[in-house]
């Protein structure tokens, strides 16, 4: 075994794989990847399941030692500089650090949420099959918290290979975050729905892995603002009392008593979750239909992410 | 609009919600309980889990295996039937120390209602309580079946960290809310029991149409008993499984 040394680290980094499940009955949400589609990709680069443990990086930039062996990583998702030892290393390729080799990761340029995937995996002890950090809950493995400097995560050690691999990256398309009405779409007035896809949404620099928080016209409530609880899924879209939509992510609360008015599709939550605070999105209406197609895409599209990797020699002069 | 239930709402292209009402009453919230129990038996691969609440079921499911239209169809035919079984809840004893550093709204909450603190906790001790579901936190206990003088609007500015085991009032309902979160309810106390403990087995202790009922316990007596909480034992007794 080897260690990965967390050496400086801003805040909402943190341990994640696909999330928990089985125990939203008691309250305790999924948490997870905020974007799925990435931490595949740098899963699927070191050659772990697309759904195992990798670290997300947040906005701020991150650094780490390899300790006791050479460790082998990928980076996947937002865009950011990164460097091995003072050279050059980019996103969607492997690379190899060496034992004492410092990996620093630069402030995301665009996105937010930086994955890296680390051979052979971080080592911990799922709960409800599970490492992914829930701060509030207290759980999460190795360390039931985001990463400090000083954390030991202890990884696997890198294989001897000559070859690295490279993802060839898809291309997002960009266009409206798109929704499926329900499930308390009439809560609001026919003119604040024309208004929720007619708008353009700012997404507010208070939002974080619990939700989003979008700013833009009021929404009007057609008859108060408040149901009786019922159940949350990542990309609820939430009308509380202000008005002002907040799109519920990995860390919501199960269950809430505001409004839900529209669910951002699977297929869609990687890109929203993706946007920068200040960063503006508009919304479009599907039929639930055509939106389980997506659903359906969406899931062919990750398990076939392994037929988009290509293997690489070792480019000398980066030696 | 006349709405007729059981109905069926998407959410989602994962997840659908079957809705049996709109209201908080006993009755309401045991179809729901029973709906699940018959889901859980019925065993459908394509879903992933349920989440149980006052009126509804959530219902996460792949929707690579089934889609909405199918799934929506086969449970309105569950939802629908007569004689859904019944789970028999279980009924939790919890000590709750009141009032004081643990209970800082205990005072307001009497003055409130036109009673003194001990008859605020006698009523409070004095009810059996329904648990209509655990939301929002992990063990956060929803219960019904409040004494209606002692019923207390949220505060208007929530605080931003209640105390973890906080027993407190919101509107019509008690609660006990396991770990530090933002809350505007009102606190009238704080129990040592771990509705959630992470490294405890179980991790949760009570479950969706269980019954609670609370009984005081002295300041002095806390300290052993948190430690004990802690260390992972139920504390909460239960009656007559």
């Amino acid at each position: 075994m080897s260690f990965l040394v967390v050496d400086k680290v801003g805040p909402a980094t943190s341990v994640q794989d696909r999330g928990r499940s089985g125990a939203q009955r008691y309250g305790l949400t999924s948490s997870g990847a905020m974007d799925v589609t990435s931490l595949a990709i740098a899963n699927a680069l070191v050659g772990r399941d697309v759904s195992a443990a990798a670290v997300e990086i947040g906005p701020l930039g991150a650094e780490f030692t390899a300790v006791g062996g050479k460790v082998r990583i990928a980076l996947a998702g937002a865009d950011r500089a990164a460097t091995l030892d003072g050279r050059g290393a980019w996103l969607n390729e492997t690379v190899l650090i060496p034992e004492g080799g410092k990996l620093a990761v630069g402030a995301a340029r665009s996105g937010v949420f930086t994955y890296l995937g680390i051979e052979g995996g971080i080592a911990g002890k799922p709960v409800y099959g599970s490492l992914s950090v829930s701060a509030r809950a207290g759980l999460g493995s190795p360390y039931p918290r985001p990463l400090q400097s000083g954390d030991r995560l202890e990884v696997g050690t890198a294989r001897e290979e000559a070859f690295e691999h490279r993802f060839k990256p898809f291309l997002v398309e960009p266009g409206p975050i798109r929704v499926v009405l329900g499930p308390q779409d009439e809560a609001v007035t026919q003119e604040a729905m024309a208004l929720f896809f007619g708008a353009e949404w700012r997404v507010s620099p208070r939002s974080d892995r619990m939700g989003y928080r979008l700013e833009g016209p009021k929404l009007t409530h057609a008859d108060g603002f408040n149901i009786v609880s019922d159940g949350t899924v990542p990309g609820s879209i939430q009308v509380p009392g202000n008005g002002q939509p907040l799109a519920l992510l990995a860390d919501r609360g199960t269950t809430g008593g505001y409004p839900k008015i529209a669910t951002i599709i699977t297929a869609d939550l990687s890109r929203f979750a993706q946007t920068q605070a200040g960063g503006r999105i508009r919304f479009a209406s599907l039929p639930i239909a055509q939106a389980q197609k997506e659903a359906r895409r969406f899931a062919a599209m990750l398990s076939q992410i392994g037929e988009r990797i290509g293997v690489v020699r070792r480019i000398a002069n980066r030696e | 609009m006349t709405v007729s239930y059981p109905r069926l709402l998407p959410c989602g292209d994962s997840a659908l919600v079957v809705e049996f009402g709109n209201s908080i009453e006993p009755e309401l919230n045991r179809r729901v309980l029973a709906f699940d129990a018959l889901l859980a038996q019925e065993q459908l691969r394509a879903i992933r889990e349920t989440v149980p609440t006052y009126r509804s079921l959530l219902v996460h499911y792949d929707p690579t295996l089934i889609g909405y239209e199918e799934l929506g169809a086969k449970l309105m035919d569950f939802a629908t039937r007569k004689g859904l079984p019944s789970r028999k809840g279980r009924h939790w004893r919890v000590p709750v120390a009141y009032g004081g550093e643990f209970g800082i709204d205990l005072d307001a909450v009497a003055e409130r209602a036109g009673l003194t603190t001990e008859e605020v906790i006698a009523r409070h001790s004095g009810a059996q309580y329904r648990v209509y579901m655990l939301g929002f936190l992990p063990g956060f206990t929803y219960l019904g079946g409040l004494d209606p003088k002692l019923a207390t609007p949220r505060r208007q500015e929530p605080r931003l960290e209640a105390p973890a085991g906080m027993i407190a009032i919101g509107g019509i309902q008690t609660g006990i809310q396991c770990i530090a979160a933002p809350s505007g309810w009102n606190i009238l106390g704080r129990t040592p029991v771990r509705t959630y403990h992470p490294r405890r087995d179980p991790i949760f202790l009570i479950e969706p149409g269980d019954h609670v009922t609370f009984y005081p316990i002295a300041m002095r007596e806390w300290g052993a008993l948190d430690r004990a909480g802690e260390a992972g034992e139920w504390i909460a007794e239960m009656v007559d499984a």
